[in-house]
């Protein structure tokens, strides 16, 4: 394997491979209930206490459309930049298993609610776009539980009938960086619209990986196989990782790949065969009779459009020119949407005389690695942005040190404190009269002459000596800038 | 009274308002008389004691304000009933107790109308005898061995029989007018999407369609504008202004432009419903109303047509039978065995020749050249009536294009028993309403039936033509109550 830049290539011998890589990602639709029931959606709850009649496919039950999933699944569209249909038609895919109660699942196949569209990725060495081509909606199965009886198996049909929005990209994706950061992308698109939540331990995203090789260079794509139902980024990863090489091992040996299913073992680490192309199903989609065309005007799209949240490459854009950001800071703070409105807040509350680059220091710096540690999200973040600005300004204006701060904002992550106040009790604020410095060094040039001498003499390494003597004297409190400043003239 | 039941529902209705009749008083005889009827196997499931319970419920506190106070109604057992076992004449359902109620039967105990029991019919309404349902074939109440017809064939000897005064059954290619013709009595199957399918067990999605079944026109009008409603729960009800179709009842239908459609004299039609037909035709001009030739191209499409959408829907819609959930279920070595004995088992041959003749049609490489032809077929045949009635504003036909059979005699040949629905197939394709009235009797002494096409939504023209012509008619119902011992 070589990376040149982010060229991500499998090396065998004189030969070069490159991954073609499209996904279908299954979002689970942020919604209160289900797709075509009014049952409850949550997360966690007691198996089978979150079905209907018609979610049970009793005899006689009809689906009736919820039109929250459907705005739903449009203000997706439209964070994709994409094309939304005015006629859209939900189609039967027939077929039989105990964690499916119709006995079909109602998706869409030939008519989409949503056409092309595109999504940008910030890679290292530059922005990449990857094409979407569709996205749907579709109701979630059951779920089959095998392993708490040996002889029975168990359903449980909470999720059953819960809307889903399949998002298909085109095969646009070339290494296991980029699914990451598609994924990535993606996750934090539907989170600034609030249309998934992107929980993937909880199953709300999962995707189906297609793989295919080919020599560098060629222009025809390989035979794919389709790894089903990957639900970690990591797991992606590996199973592309291990794929990729797979077929390439194939075409070395002179063997041919078959277009099938396969199935990645998070255990063994490797993909194993679920079904050949010749056993696919024949999934006899059909216009489902009991619901008609989805039409939507003009009017129901445009009021979705006028209320769409600036959204992370328009945000990024912001921050770069508002803020003067460099890009890479304001990637960081835009990909998620919680991050950047604590960013936002911060810069709010800093005021007039503020300092942007501080902020994002702190901000990325101490703040991501306390959250980091405890295993927070910044929305449960111990210091509010309030203080967090408080504190900034602190700094900027001179009345504590860099390090003072550090000292202040680990008291201030036990219940939020203000650092105004903690300055004032425990009497941290920055010595910065001039005088008072003087005074100070004075004394530790006359305490330590003969460094003093050595240090005219051009050992120059000594001046962080009389900088750490005078902090020390102050109790950390003197300005280091003054400390440097005074020094400098006393010294020469 | 001694002759309750011979009474309508008109007149029971007024019976009851005016205190001549207690609602148990009526329930009773209904009760006794079907009791005495086991022979016509109208019923699958009876519910004669909470009946009685409910009539005199009914009559310690009558809300004589009701469209239908106290009046027992048995109903086609095809609609689920809450608490009342509910088969589909299925025994794939035999033990199928629903804990909900159908849009319509709610509409009708809304009402004041309370339940008799279900009414035997053919297995998911698929059949044209009533010779496929697990609990056995229906007598019709006009000769011993003959079928009533069917799907409906339960609700429709029920009727003719006497055993309820009235009653909904279900239509989708035919299923209460074929019935209602071979029994003599009057069935409207109404426009699609003007009766709610929420809780009727599905057969075809897009045919489907509830509707009343009754002894003459008044009644089958006031049923309909009970069951009548738009409904949220079924995303193709239709919200359009709904007649008072029974206070809107008029003879009066001068000057009606009625068209008669060439292409529904086929060949190798019998005489007698060639003259029938003629005879409409006079009836029609005696009423004030005048006839127009009219052409219905795609009429001889209609039936393949038919027979790809129905089964492909029903293919689809009776996969959640697989023993998983809920009613029969066969021992199994692991799921596929499981699946594969429960519906062998559980679905009689004709349910079973429908699904495969579906899942044909629908499969890849097939969908195209079968359903997607169908369907745009189903466009042009529409597109017909549409230009029909750019001239006209009903059509009049046969109901059927033959008198009632004998049980047994078409069940080795499925396409002679498609053939039944040659002239009320186009209709369900349409979406039109559509209403059976006896009209007359063949050779043998069995009724025959007109049928009335109208536009959609326009049930309120076809009923009052419907009522002008059954007084023109005099239609007099040959039921000898050979059954009764």
């Amino acid at each position: 394997m070589s990376k040149k830049n982010s060229e991500y290539l499998i090396n065998r011998k004189d030969n070069q491979y490159e991954v073609v890589i499209g996904l279908e990602v299954h979002a689970q639709v942020l919604s209160e209930s289900k797709l075509f029931s009014t049952s409850a959606t949550k997360f966690g709850a007691e198996p089978n206490t979150q079905v209907s009649l018609v979610d049970a496919a009793f005899p006689g039950m009809l689906p009736v459309i919820n039109e929250f999933c459907v705005k739903q699944a449009i203000k997706t569209g439209i964070g994709l930049n994409a094309k939304i249909n005015k006629r859209s038609v939900f189609d039967r895919k027939n077929y039989f298993y105990a964690d499916l109660p119709q006995g079909y699942q109602i998706s869409q196949f030939k008519d989409p609610i949503v056409g092309e569209g595109k999504v940008i990725l910030d890679m290292p060495d530059g922005q990449k776009v990857v094409g979407i081509e569709r996205l749907h909606l579709e109701q979630d199965a059951g779920k089959s539980i095998h392993d708490l009886d040996p002889q029975n198996t168990f359903v449980d049909l909470n999720r059953s009938g819960v809307a889903l929005m399949e998002i298909v990209s085109k095969p646009d994706l070339r290494s296991p960086d980029e699914v990451s950061a598609y994924i990535k992308k993606l996750r934090s698109i539907m989170r600034y619209l609030g249309t998934c939540d992107g929980n993937m331990q909880e199953g709300s995203l999962r995707a189906d990986v297609n793989v295919s090789v080919r020599a560098k260079g060629s222009k025809e794509f390989g035979t794919r196989c389709e790894i089903k139902n990957v639900n970690s980024i990591k797991f992606m990863q590996m199973a592309i990782e291990y794929e990729a090489n797979r077929q390439v091992d194939l075409i070395e040996e002179g063997k041919s790949i078959d277009q099938e299913t396969r199935l990645f073992d998070t255990k063994k680490n490797e993909t194993r065969s679920m079904r050949s192309k010749e056993d696919a199903h024949d999934y006899r989609y059909f216009p489902d009779p009991d619901l008609l065309p989805l039409e939507i005007s003009d009017e129901f799209i445009n009021e979705l459009k006028n209320n769409i949240p600036e959204l992370p490459d328009d945000k990024k854009k912001r921050f770069i020119d508002e803020f003067k950001l460099s890009p890479y800071e304001a990637t960081i703070l835009v990909s998620d949407i919680d991050t950047a409105k604590y960013f936002e807040e911060v810069v709010a509350k800093m005021g007039k005389n503020k300092d942007m680059k501080l902020a994002v220091n702190w901000i990325t710096g101490e703040l991501f690695a306390v959250l980091n540690n405890k295993n927070l999200e910044i929305s449960q973040s111990p210091v509010s942005a309030k203080n967090l600005a408080i504190l900034v300004n602190l700094i900027k204006n001179g009345t504590i040190s860099g390090k003072i701060a550090k000292t202040i904002f680990e008291l201030m992550l036990d219940g939020d404190k203000d650092p105004q106040k903690i300055v004032e009790e425990k009497g941290l604020k920055q010595q910065s009269d001039p005088k008072a410095i003087e005074a100070l060094i004075d004394k530790i040039i006359n305490d330590n002459r003969e460094k003093a001498i050595e240090y005219k003499q051009g050992k120059e390494k000594l001046f962080g000596f009389f900088v750490g003597q005078a902090m020390k004297a102050s109790g950390g409190k003197a300005n280091p800038q003054l400390i440097n400043e005074i020094l400098k003239k006393k010294l020469q | 009274m001694s002759d309750i039941t011979k009474q309508s529902l008109t007149e029971l209705v007024e019976n009851i308002k005016n205190k001549k009749l207690s609602s148990t008083e009526v329930t009773k005889a209904f009760i006794e008389r079907s009791k005495k009827s086991k022979e016509l196997n109208a019923y699958i499931t009876d519910d004669f004691t909470s009946a009685l319970d409910k009539a005199k419920k009914f009559d310690q506190k009558p809300n004589l304000d009701l469209k239908l106070p106290g009046i027992p109604m048995a109903v086609k057992d095809l609609f689920c009933t809450k608490d009342v076992k509910t088969t589909a004449g299925s025994k794939i359902l035999n033990n199928f107790i629903p804990t909900y109620e159908s849009t319509v039967t709610q509409n009708i105990w809304n009402e004041g109308a309370i339940l008799l029991g279900k009414l035997n019919c053919d297995e998911f309404a698929m059949g044209s005898s009533n010779e496929t349902s697990f609990f056995g074939n229906v007598q019709n109440p006009i000769d011993k061995n003959l079928v009533p017809g069917g799907s409906s064939g339960g609700s429709a000897s029920a009727v003719a029989g006497q055993l309820t005064p009235i009653t909904i059954g279900t239509d989708t290619g035919g299923s209460i007018r074929q019935p209602a013709s071979f029994t003599g009595i009057v069935g409207l199957k109404p426009t699609y999407g003007s009766c709610s399918r929420y809780g009727i067990v599905a057969f075809a999605s897009s045919l489907d369609q509830a509707g009343p079944m009754a002894q003459n026109v008044k009644d089958c009008a006031l049923l309909q504008e009970v069951i009548s409603t738009y409904d949220t729960k079924d995303s193709t009800s239709i919200d359009f202004k709904r007649n008072q179709y029974s206070k809107e009842l008029t003879k009066n239908i001068k000057g009606k432009k009625i068209g008669i459609p060439k292409e529904y004299r086929i060949d190798g039609m019998p005489k007698e419903i060639e003259d029938l037909w003629q005879k409409g035709v006079q009836y029609i001009k005696d009423c004030g109303a005048e006839t127009v030739d009219i052409s219905l191209p795609h009429t001889s499409y209609a039936l393949p047509t038919y027979y790809i959408v129905a089964p492909a829907e029903a293919s689809s819609n009776l996969a959640r039978y697989d023993g998983v959930k809920y009613g029969f279920r066969a021992k199994g070595e692991n799921l596929i065995d499981m699946y594969e004995k429960t519906r062998s088992e559980g679905f009689g041959a004709e349910v079973q020749r429908r699904i495969m003749i579906g899942t044909y049609v629908l499969s890849s490489g097939y969908y195209d050249a079968y359903y997607l032809k169908a369907q745009k077929v189903r466009k042009l045949i529409k597109n017909d009536f549409d230009d029909a009635y750019k001239k006209v504003d009903a059509i009049l036909t046969p109901s059927t294009p033959s008198s009632a059979f004998k049980i047994g005699e078409k069940t080795d040949d499925p396409v002679s028993m498609y053939l039944n629905d040659i002239f009320t197939v186009p209709v369900n394709l349409a979406g039109l309403p559509g209403i059976s009235i006896p009209a007359g009797h063949d050779s043998k002494g069995y009724p025959l039936g007109l049928q009335i096409i109208g536009k959609a939504f326009d049930e309120q023209n076809i009923l009052n033509i419907a009522f002008a012509m059954e007084e023109k008619i005099n239609f007099k119902n040959k039921v000898t109550d050979w059954w009764i011992k």
